[in-house]
């Protein structure tokens, strides 16, 4: 029936502990605690193919979704995530709350709090908005996405899914290029922190005006300033970032975020960089495609390469909810451990 | 905090070799068998009765592990999650014999979770229990049908369980500990 054999790699993370009250980016996280998120999202997977796909972990814990920007996927991810633990979960949609009636994020979560919230899950437009939620809420605060800042979650089922697809599920060396809108994305921002610290040879593509201010971050990297031991490159030269990459992932050109003159047009954004079959071919035979979504099929990627062979955004979406469940999991376990100064110092120097 | 040997390693092996002639008696024959140990001594425990019986019957019955960490009732009372280890059911549970093996019984509410897992894989015919020690202090209703040894203990005391495969050596021990018992989870 169902074989769910305990994660190869990791040894000695057994005695890794969980100390993070909050989860806001990955940039807090140590290797073993990342490994320990991988390990425990290979035991989630392990209930996703299990007849029932449910078990009693966060029974009657209490999980509110506040999404202050339009998402699918991710809303509908973490919810599903939520329920298969057995957690009671409420989403709140800002747009028909008393948000529209002017009430301030604070006064929402104080509001929510009171209404029995104990893991916060949101989204906000503005960078840092959950550290704000963190210093407020007294339980947990698992970041969905805020502004151009972090996406922890998609970086964590990112590194996951590129683990299952890498030979030996080790990415140290392996080449990851994530191609398009740089400037505006918490998905790169937060996939630079834990791939680097996987160890992989990483690459950041795109025309040079959505590249602003990341190869200044590049060049204190490799000086060794920052955690992790690898460095990146960032380059406006596609063909050099897809050469012989192991995995490439599209990122949406954010419509919704453009201010004039940072792109002469869509039309000559997908002319220059759009991933097609011409140029995946510069790629390793076996390389991986990823897109975080929302696609513009078309734009970023041609539609005949989301859907080939190669593509694994479908499992991406899959893993998301794995990845989901281990970190509500980790969390909501946290409290006992969660040492209100060590959370808060971290607090005070991120923002 | 001092450790009083109770079992040796040849007493270990044969509680097992008895446990594995219990267990064929109780079914009249081997048909419709299957044994679990629970993560993470009663995987090995589960392994060796397996072998025992296939020594004596000539068959091999359908063996799996179970991790029974997401069906904690204590996540909020425990200081950090416990490692999950991982399930492993290589067979239909529908219809089957299943008979749990864990190192040590204590409160019953690892069985109890146990309990619950099981049946989210489907439904056995029966559910039995197999433990190579029953310390006592139950919380639940729950009682052993095959025990290597009753071992009248207090709260205060910890039941050590060594097995070769995971720990080096074949051992069961039993120490006093100053702690507070909750923090210290041995069997359950």
């Amino acid at each position: 029936m169902t074989t769910v054999a305990p994660a190869a790699s990791g040894a000695g993370t057994d005695a890794v502990a969980w100390h993070h009250r909050h989860l806001i980016d990955v940039d807090v996280l140590t290797w073993p605690e990342i490994e320990l998120i991988m390990r425990t999202t290979e035991q989630m997977k392990g209930i996703l193919a299990r007849p029932i796909r449910k078990v009693p972990a966060l029974n009657g814990r209490r999980v509110t979704t506040l999404f202050y920007e339009a998402s699918t996927r991710t809303r509908v991810s973490f919810e599903s995530a939520a329920r298969n633990l057995s957690a009671d979960v409420v989403s709140v949609a800002p747009a028909t709350s008393s948000v529209t009636k002017g009430e301030s994020l604070v006064d929402t979560i104080r509001t929510l709090e009171a209404l029995g919230a104990e893991i916060l899950v949101m989204r906000h437009s503005v960078s840092g908005a959950p550290y704000l939620a963190a210093e407020i809420f007294s339980g947990h605060v698992l970041n969905g996405g805020d502004g151009w800042h972090a996406h922890p979650t998609q970086a964590l089922l990112d590194l996951y899914t590129m683990r299952e697809n890498v030979p030996g599920g080790d990415l140290r060396g392996k080449k990851v290029a994530i191609v398009g809108d740089i400037l505006h994305s918490r998905v790169a921002r937060s996939n630079i922190w834990s791939l680097t610290a996987a160890g992989a040879d990483l690459w950041l593509c795109g025309p040079a005006t959505l590249l602003r201010g990341f190869d200044r971050w590049a060049s204190a990297w490799s000086g060794g300033a920052v955690p992790g031991h690898g460095k990146f490159n960032v380059t406006s030269d596609i063909d050099a970032a897809l050469r012989d990459a192991d995995v490439v992932m599209g990122l949406r050109i954010q419509r919704e975020r453009m201010q004039g003159g940072l792109l002469p047009s869509l039309r000559e954004y997908a002319a220059m960089y759009q991933l097609n079959a011409e140029r995946i071919s510069l790629a390793r035979p076996e390389a991986i495609v990823m897109h975080p979504g929302p696609m513009n099929e078309g734009v970023e990627i041609a539609p005949d390469i989301a859907i080939s062979g190669r593509s694994v955004i479908l499992d991406q979406v899959s893993n998301g909810v794995a990845v989901r469940m281990a970190l509500l999991y980790l969390l909501a376990g946290s409290h006992e451990a969660a040492q209100p100064g060590h959370e808060g110092a971290h607090i005070e120097t991120a923002r | 905090m001092t450790d009083r040997q109770i079992m040796t390693g040849d007493e270990i092996r044969r509680a097992i070799i008895r446990i594995s002639h219990e267990i064929v008696e109780k079914q009249a024959g081997t048909k419709g068998l299957a044994l679990v140990g629970i993560q993470r001594r009663g995987v090995p425990l589960a392994k060796r009765v397996a072998d025992a019986i296939e020594e004596h019957e000539g068959v091999r019955l359908p063996t799996g592990a179970l991790d029974i960490t997401f069906y904690r009732d204590d996540l909020s009372l425990v200081a950090q999650q416990p490692i999950v280890k991982g399930t492993d059911l290589p067979f239909d549970l529908n219809g089957t014999t299943i008979v749990l093996v864990d190192d040590v019984l204590y409160t019953g509410r690892t069985i109890r979770c146990a309990m619950d897992a099981l049946i989210d894989f489907g439904r056995p015919r029966a559910i039995r229990l197999a433990v190579l020690i029953d310390r006592g202090h139950r919380e639940l209703p729950i009682r052993a049908d095959h025990v290597g040894k009753n071992v009248p203990t207090s709260r205060e005391e910890i039941v050590h369980v060594h097995v070769a495969e995971i720990d080096g050596s074949d051992e069961v021990s039993i120490a006093r500990e100053l702690r507070a018992p909750d923090t210290t989870v041995v069997g359950g």
